[in-house]
């Protein structure tokens, strides 16, 4: 929609101010920003979803990382490796 | 060993915070919900899925029975989401706690049996003795009748638990041998890797298998008693 500077003040009359003019107002921005830029392709949905997945697998690896220090091998003398609280 | 074994079933904490909490309901997030007429693909198929299994399940159902459609499906898809996220590496299963299991079951089972009780008495109290029952067995098979229903609760949350928490059991140790057997003998490592691919897809399977085994029970257990 073109609007020229010197049209202004008559294009803002035009607006809707009533309650339900106000809030279609922003539905309709919203869907504007949504269709813009969140829903631009379809592959996005599917990137978004692994990322969920990898982040949830990340964040429970945090919470164990302590028990699973012990299970890890580390040298006890020099040249001896063994693997303590495996299994 | 035993310990290490164990871990993965305990209740997670964060800073001394229990956030088993969030692990509940972060399923959640993967269920979106759209209020538009044509949705994308990730929301149709949901919605595929949840008509699919809804018309599967409640078909069988009178009215009354139908009312319980959005409890039954909301179930189905909880205990699906969850044993199947459990799948993933070093997450938590909500549902190999009995705890959690025993707070589902017995309230679903429960709301079955008060139900039959409150709108049809009789039929309620006919479960109690099979039809042809000679007299002789009569009080003997009341007091089995009475077990068994008491049993129902119990054994919908214990089957759930145990097949989850064996299977978690199961790819752990087979894991762990892979692990060891790869400096040892490498032909045999790749023989218990196979294995635990195959035990993998094996529990993708149980997860989902369980969680509609579960829902049917209770959706069972409502048909007896609308």
């Amino acid at each position: 929609m073109d609007v020229k500077i010197g049209e202004l003040p008559s294009w803002k009359v035009m607006w809707d101010f009533t309650p339900k003019g106000i809030v279609g107002a922003f539905q309709r921005g919203y869907c504007c920003y949504y269709d813009k830029y969140e829903q631009v392709c379809q592959c996005e949905e599917r990137g978004r979803c692994w990322g969920f997945y990898g982040a949830y697998v990340l964040f429970n690896y945090c919470l164990s990382c302590k028990e699973l220090k012990c299970e890890r091998p580390h040298k006890h003398h020099q040249g001896e490796t063994s693997v303590d609280g495996a299994l | 060993m035993n310990e290490n074994l164990f871990a993965s079933f305990t209740t997670p904490t964060m800073t001394g915070l229990p956030i088993v909490i969030l692990i509940i309901m972060f399923p959640s997030i993967l269920f979106p919900s759209s209020n538009r007429l044509i949705n994308n693909r990730l929301i149709s198929i949901q919605q595929w899925l949840v008509q699919l299994t809804s018309k599967q399940m409640m078909t069988i159902h009178n009215n009354k029975g139908q009312t319980w459609t959005l409890m039954l499906m909301s179930l189905i898809l909880f205990i699906g989401s969850t044993n199947l996220l459990g799948l993933l590496p070093h997450s938590f299963t909500p549902t190999t706690q009995l705890s959690m299991n025993l707070g589902m079951a017995i309230p679903l089972w429960a709301g079955t049996v008060f139900m039959g009780f409150r709108h049809k008495t009789k039929a309620a109290l006919a479960h109690f003795l099979p039809q042809g029952t000679p007299i002789f067995l009569i009080p003997m098979l009341v007091i089995i009748e009475t077990i068994s229903l008491f049993i129902q609760p119990m054994a919908l949350a214990v089957r759930l638990t145990a097949n989850i928490t064996a299977g978690h059991l199961l790819i752990h140790l087979i894991g762990g041998a892979t692990l060891a057997l790869m400096d040892i003998s490498p032909s045999t490592a790749l023989i218990t890797f196979i294995i635990l691919i195959l035990l993998t897809i094996l529990e993708f399977a149980v997860a989902m298998i369980q969680a509609y085994v579960f829902t049917l029970l209770v959706s069972l257990y409502l048909h007896d008693n609308t």
